[in-house]
């Protein structure tokens, strides 16, 4: 993932030139920019509407509606944690709790060094192994207390390091 | 290959009756084996991968090669023991393999003929007496697999191995021997219905689409599978692939269309992933593109992922994210079948339904007509989760009840607790008490008690689970995915989740059903999509099967469960707690002090309940009040 200031806006000139002038591929243009640079730089959005002749807040109306696209920049590792009926009933949201609390981020928010994104999602599908969450495309299952810890710290979270 | 027609179709077909026969069990080529190694999502998620590379690595380097091929299949059915390994001929299941495994399985089973016996699977429910072949196990010898019959026989992705097991076969009929009138009227036969959840009849849906005037037409997939607790239609993708783009090019013939979309959830990388290889593989045979099969119909088809918003799996919705817009449902009439996508007549049909299409093409209305019930027909995926010892998909005949589902295939409840509620159609569904079970999978039948066939997720909820905490969780679900159009919808539910929530934290009247309840009618009478229509259903059924809970949050101020964080304390159990520290170490707010060898003490103002100490307790002595 990228941290604001590495934004490297050829690249991004590149990814809208792509799609000048298609306004329905809107979404995938913004997911292309998500893809590549871990969320969308508030910037572009000027850029964006331009080149598919939109509005502005036609682009930024989009970016807000869905919750796979982001204004804000991600951590290097975002952690999502399922919040599905099967994780919910095996305890999800204790588990929930003791994560935010090992973090120190609430649900949306970035370590200040970017290294840790906490999220919550829908659902995972992988219900078989509830409680579960994703560490980028890594899953991880049957989690408990002690299992979060060692998780995190394979990710260099120390425990009580804020 | 390049394209090819049907008699080279046939060709391939007939090609692969040997390496199909060893999957299903039929002969013995010079001892030729299949070992078919699960490799869906749950699979990868449990490391199958590194045994797949571990085992082929063995197999070269004792020179098995010729007579031991590994494949990766795309199941994951029964996911609670993946990764998971099928060894055809004979059928034997290897279940929660590890890299160290490979060299029992080759040395014992491949090279000595021998059974490893510590990795078969055990039958909990019979004394955890091994069971070798995987058709003997309960768990897959109650199921009936239509959708899913490909699941431990072929690559998803090798198109070979997809037209061995019959793929295109219903392709080739649909496009050249039959007429587009016949299509539709064995779809109609069948009986089969949605199985996104709303149970529309698919061939009338097909028939109206094909009725509509207009030179230019669509056929999508609903692939945006986003009800908590389901993954049906993200392991069909992942298992078998061509099924979806076979149906595809059927209901695109019916309705004349040439162009299609598979709305795909981004989160299904692996399922994204399959069926690019699919589609290229299936326009490199000229299965896709122009003059499919030398049949003269030219149908293409495109990837779309979606982009993280629950309501697009509303038909509306979808089209006019596709469009590249918020994704905000529109009002019907004018239906899609007239206006749908860029107001162009569309079909729109779920991943499983279109995979049940092929079938029905090959093998006639009436064959699948034959199964079910009178008014719901053929099989019904459902993934099974929860409070289960078996939990994964399972794929029964319409009509078997929910008590046999829950027991004879997900083997009954865990650690001897009661089973409490059956909750099924996810947000849009409701929780089916103990005492209904008998109540079997049929779609009207399921509707009676409150819930809705739905898509296909099924949670089991024991003893321990809070039934007002439930309704909370899908109101809280609803409330953030409800798109915002519809005030009835984006204000209601978020009253509604407000008084649930009030109720969970004790402080609820006992005026407080009744106004959820007018709340629960104002806001699906006049929600304009199934969203908001259905999205009271989980507070309703829940209140109207399990009153006596929310009384005793309301009058008792007592979560009987134990469940809801506000009106439960976490304490030790004096002459259970030996001092020993370990939870005072796992706490991560320092709510427990206690000096070495001294009963320990929780602060409750600190106590965040988040169960660490109780995890890390050897001494049970950390109980729930």
């Amino acid at each position: 993932m990228t941290k604001p200031e590495e934004i490297d806006w050829g690249q991004l000139e590149a990814i809208i030139d792509k799609h000048r002038g298609e306004s329905w591929a809107l979404i995938p243009l913004l997911q292309d920019i998500q893809e590549t640079f871990g969320y969308i730089p508030e910037e572009s959005i000027e850029t964006i509407a331009e080149a598919l002749n939109l509005f502005a807040s036609q682009v930024q109306g989009v970016i807000s509606f869905y919750a796979g696209l982001s204004l804000k920049p991600k951590g290097k590792y975002v952690i999502k944690a399922c919040r599905g009926t099967a994780c919910h009933v095996k305890g999800g949201r204790s588990i929930l709790r003791y994560m935010k609390k090992e973090l120190g981020l609430d649900e949306g928010e970035t370590s200040p060094d970017y290294k840790f994104t906490l999220e919550t999602v829908a659902c995972l599908g992988a219900c078989f192994l509830a409680p579960a969450m994703m560490v980028n495309r890594a899953y991880f299952g049957k989690l408990s207390p002690p299992k979060v810890t060692s998780i995190l710290a394979e990710y260099g979270k120390k425990k009580g390091e804020d | 290959m390049g394209r090819i027609n049907r008699d080279q179709l046939n060709e391939i077909k007939s090609r692969g009756k040997g390496i199909i026969d060893i999957r299903l069990g039929k002969t013995l080529v010079d001892g030729e084996k299949h070992l078919m190694i699960g490799g869906g999502t749950a699979c990868h998620a449990s490391r199958s991968e590194p045994v797949r590379d571990a085992i082929k690595k063995e197999i070269k380097k004792r020179g098995l090669s010729q007579r031991c091929k590994v494949i990766e299949t795309g199941n994951d059915s029964f996911a609670t023991l993946a990764p998971v390994m099928v060894i055809y001929p004979e059928g034997v299941y290897y279940v929660h393999l590890t890299p160290d495994d490979v060299d029992d399985i080759v040395s014992q089973h491949l090279i000595d003929g021998k059974l490893v016996e510590r990795l078969l699977y055990k039958d909990a429910t019979d004394n955890d007496k091994p069971i070798p072949r995987m058709m003997d196990i309960p768990y897959f010898s109650n199921q009936t697999l239509i959708t899913l019959r490909n699941l431990t026989l072929i690559d998803p992705e090798n198109i070979d191995d997809a037209i061995y097991r019959d793929a295109y076969q219903g392709a080739a009929k649909a496009l050249i021997d039959i007429t587009t009138e016949e299509i539709i009227n064995q779809v109609k036969i069948s009986g089969i219905r949605g199985r996104g959840g709303a149970g529309f009849p698919t061939g009338m849906k097909w028939q109206f689409a094909a009725q509509a005037e207009g030179d230019i037409k669509y056929v999508l997939c609903n692939a945006d599978e986003g009800d908590p607790g389901a993954f049906m239609d993200r392991s069909v993708l992942e298992a078998d692939p061509h099924a979806v783009l076979e149906g595809m090019i059927i209901a695109a013939k019916a309705i004349n269309a040439h162009q299609g979309y598979i709305y795909c959830r981004a989160e299904y990388p692996l399922a994204i992933k399959r069926l690019t290889i699919a589609i290229e593989q299936a326009r490199r045979y000229g299965l896709l593109g122009k003059d499919i099969l030398g049949s003269g119909f030219d149908f293409d088809l495109e990837i779309y992922q979606g982009a993280g918003a629950f309501v697009c799996g509303e038909e509306t919705a979808l089209m006019i994210s596709i469009e590249g817009k918020r994704g905000m449902p529109r009002p019907r009439p004018p239906f899609p079948a007239q206006e749908g996508l860029w107001k162009k007549p569309t079909v729109l049909n779920n991943v499983e339904t279109l995979a049940n299409i092929p079938q029905i093409i090959l093998n006639g209305g009436q064959w699948y007509a034959a199964i079910g019930t009178e008014r719901s027909k053929g099989t019904k995926v459902f993934a099974l989760a929860g409070k289960v010892i078996n939990s994964g998909l399972v794929e029964v005949p319409m009509g078997m009840p929910l008590k046999n589902i829950v027991y004879d295939i997900g083997g009954g409840i865990p650690e001897n607790k009661q089973l409490k509620a059956v909750q099924i159609g996810g947000p849009s569904g409701g929780c089916i008490p103990s005492d209904l079970l008998d109540t079997v999978t049929d779609y009207e039948a399921i509707t009676g008690t409150g819930a809705i066939m739905g898509s296909g997720g099924m949670v089991v909820m024991d003893e321990d689970n809070c039934m007002v905490d439930i309704a909370r969780f899908f109101m809280e679900f609803c409330q953030e995915e409800s798109c915002g159009k519809c005030t009835p919808c984006r204000e209601g539910t978020k009253r509604m989740l407000e008084i649930v929530t009030k109720i969970t934290e004790g402080r609820g009247e006992i005026d407080d059903i009744a106004t959820l309840e007018e709340l629960a009618d104002m806001v699906k009478d006049s929600s304009l999509c199934g969203l908001g229509q259905t999205a009271p259903n989980p507070v309703l059924s829940t209140i109207r099967h399990f009153r006596d809970e929310y009384e005793a949050h309301i009058k008792d101020k007592r979560c009987p469960a134990h469940v809801c964080k506000a009106l439960i304390t976490y304490i030790i159990v004096e002459e259970k707690c030996p001092g020993c520290g370990k939870c005072k170490r796992v706490c991560p707010v320092e709510a427990i002090t206690g000096e070495k060898k001294v009963v320990h003490k929780i602060d409750p103002e600190k106590c965040i309940k988040c169960g660490a100490c109780i995890a890390s307790c050897k001494f049970d002595a950390i109980e729930v009040v």
